[in-house]
């Protein structure tokens, strides 16, 4: 699997580490204990299109957010961490 | 008759074997069953084996998408063992391993099973301690373990290079009731126990839909039509979020890819299972004489049952740094299968916010050894509709509550257990 690297170019996957789901977002802290054991344990998991975060680290090191098949491992769309996506999944 | 024996081996020898019948029947779906078991692996086809056996409950029906035996049982590295740190995994895998040593009497069928130990190296002290610790601890809770030293494993397996220069074997911990069996053999010969009690197993026949109705399971739409029955148990590894998905509500599993991989049939040359300390390596004989090897996880979600190359080369790296001689060897094939990853490594033998609806799920790379123990405790789970004190802390809830079973102590991450 090659992720193209807003810094680096396409890079092969030994660089990178997977950093989990970035479509879930953080509870309050005066959420409730439901709220974070939805945040910290359970996963959607879908046999499909995703969107997750994967730190470059053994590259520039930035964060990334990266729409990848879960099937197939097809890329589809790469971001700074702070920006969004762009294509909708093809 | 139908059962196997060295005798009617011998007979059907003299008869040119014309009188093998299949093993299992294939009968066309009833419109309703007493219970449904989905997923038509090891541990389903051993839920409907116990619930038929202990249970009395022969109004079964199995349902498997493709043929039987053809995911994560089919795709493992054979190994069965209980040695395990923790009371909770301890006492269940225990138990599993002592159905595994009667399995071939109870289903009438050849296993293989083969109690040629389980050898985990270890490289320093800090290892040695925590082996020793996890040793002490089977003992308390009455498993057999065995520390050796260095001298000891070199005696007991003289390939592994315990004078690595970067890895030196400081000794292992072995577990003597430890081995292997024939993984095809186990679908098999649940098969062909839970057919002759009456289970119906309907192969090619995928479910697309849970039917819920007033938050009770009712049945299940399948590629071959709906099919009811007021208890319906998820056996179904890899795939467990998507079906709770169909019924409604989500679980805390990661799907992640393990890869296993065979070598070109050699003679004997390693008879026990030895694993590797300074990097996630293990390895055994196959019968057929295939060194059969596996890994860690791929490290993201994935439903491909494709490997990816970063593992494999891991694999192969760590192996020929614990035994120089597979250097020399040849790879044959490898697979992946999709593990249910679990956020604390242990598994899920419970009920669900359904009512009547039951799972055996989150085995994480550790299923096949407790094939015959999720049966079983599955089983009891779904007749008596609570479970047994062996899978009583294997609940979906028990994050929330704080009460994990994190044998490795790495935290809610699924990836990295």
């Amino acid at each position: 699997m090659l992720i193209p690297c807003p810094h680096c170019g396409p890079r092969d996957e030994v660089e990178f580490t997977y950093r989990g789901d970035a479509t879930v977002m953080r509870p309050g802290p005066e959420d409730g204990i439901e709220a974070w054991d939805d945040y910290l344990h359970v996963r959607r998991n879908p046999r499909g299109w995703t969107v997750e975060w994967w730190l470059h680290s053994a590259g520039c090191r930035a964060v990334l957010k990266v729409r990848r098949h879960t099937v197939s491992n097809a890329i589809d769309g790469v971001a700074l961490a702070g920006q969004p996506l762009e294509a909708d999944p093809v | 008759m139908a059962g196997y024996s060295g005798l009617r081996v011998f007979s059907e020898g003299l008869r040119g074997n014309s009188g093998w019948r299949p093993a299992w029947r294939k009968p066309e779906p009833k419109p309703s069953y007493d219970v449904i078991v989905v997923g038509g692996g090891g541990h389903g086809l051993a839920t409907a084996f116990y619930l038929a056996e202990i249970h009395g409950i022969t109004n079964v029906a199995v349902i498997e998408k493709g043929p039987i035996g053809l995911g994560n049982t089919g795709r493992n590295t054979t190994i069965v063992r209980s040695n395990y740190l923790l009371p909770d995994n301890n006492n269940f895998y225990e138990h599993s391993l002592k159905l595994w040593e009667g399995l071939e009497q109870s289903l009438n069928y050849n296993v293989m099973m083969s109690q040629r130990g389980v050898l985990n190296l270890f490289h320093n002290d800090a290892q040695r301690n925590a082996a020793i610790r996890r040793g002490n601890s089977m003992r308390l809770n009455g498993v057999d373990s065995d520390l050796l030293d260095r001298d000891g494993v070199k005696a007991m397996c003289p390939l592994v290079d315990v004078d690595n220069g970067r890895f030196p074997v400081m000794g292992g911990l072995l577990q003597r009731r430890g081995g292997t069996a024939r993984h095809d053999a186990v679908a098999w010969g649940f098969a062909h126990a839970a057919d002759a009690r009456g289970v119906d197993i309907i192969e090619q026949c995928e479910v697309t839909g849970m039917i819920v109705e007033g938050g009770a399971i009712q049945g299940v739409r399948t590629t071959r039509g709906e099919i009811r029955a007021p208890k319906v148990g998820l056996a179904v590894a890899g795939s467990t979020s998507l079906l709770t998905e169909m019924a409604g509500f989500r679980v805390p599993i990661e799907s992640h890819l393990l890869q296993a991989f065979v070598s070109e049939g050699l003679k004997p040359l390693i008879d026990c299972v030895v694993t590797f300390g300074a990097g996630h390596f293990y390895i055994s004989q196959s019968d057929k004489g295939g060194l059969v090897f596996g890994g860690g996880l791929d490290g993201y979600p994935n439903y491909g049952q494709r490997g990816t190359l970063r593992e494999a080369e891991h694999v192969y790296a760590a192996g020929v740094s614990m035994i120089p001689a597979l250097g020399r060897l040849r790879g044959l094939r490898s697979w992946a299968g999709i593990m249910d990853m679990s956020p604390d490594g242990s598994p899920f033998i419970c009920r669900t916010p359904v009512r009547g609806l039951y799972m055996t799920a989150g085995w994480c790379y550790g299923g096949f050894k407790a094939t015959p123990g999720s049966g079983w405790c599955h089983a009891w789970t779904i007749a008596k509709d609570e479970p047994h004190r062996l899978n009583a802390a294997f609940t979906l809830d028990r994050f929330r509550d704080g009460r994990l079973i994190d044998e490795r102590g790495n935290g809610p991450f699924h990836w990295m257990h």
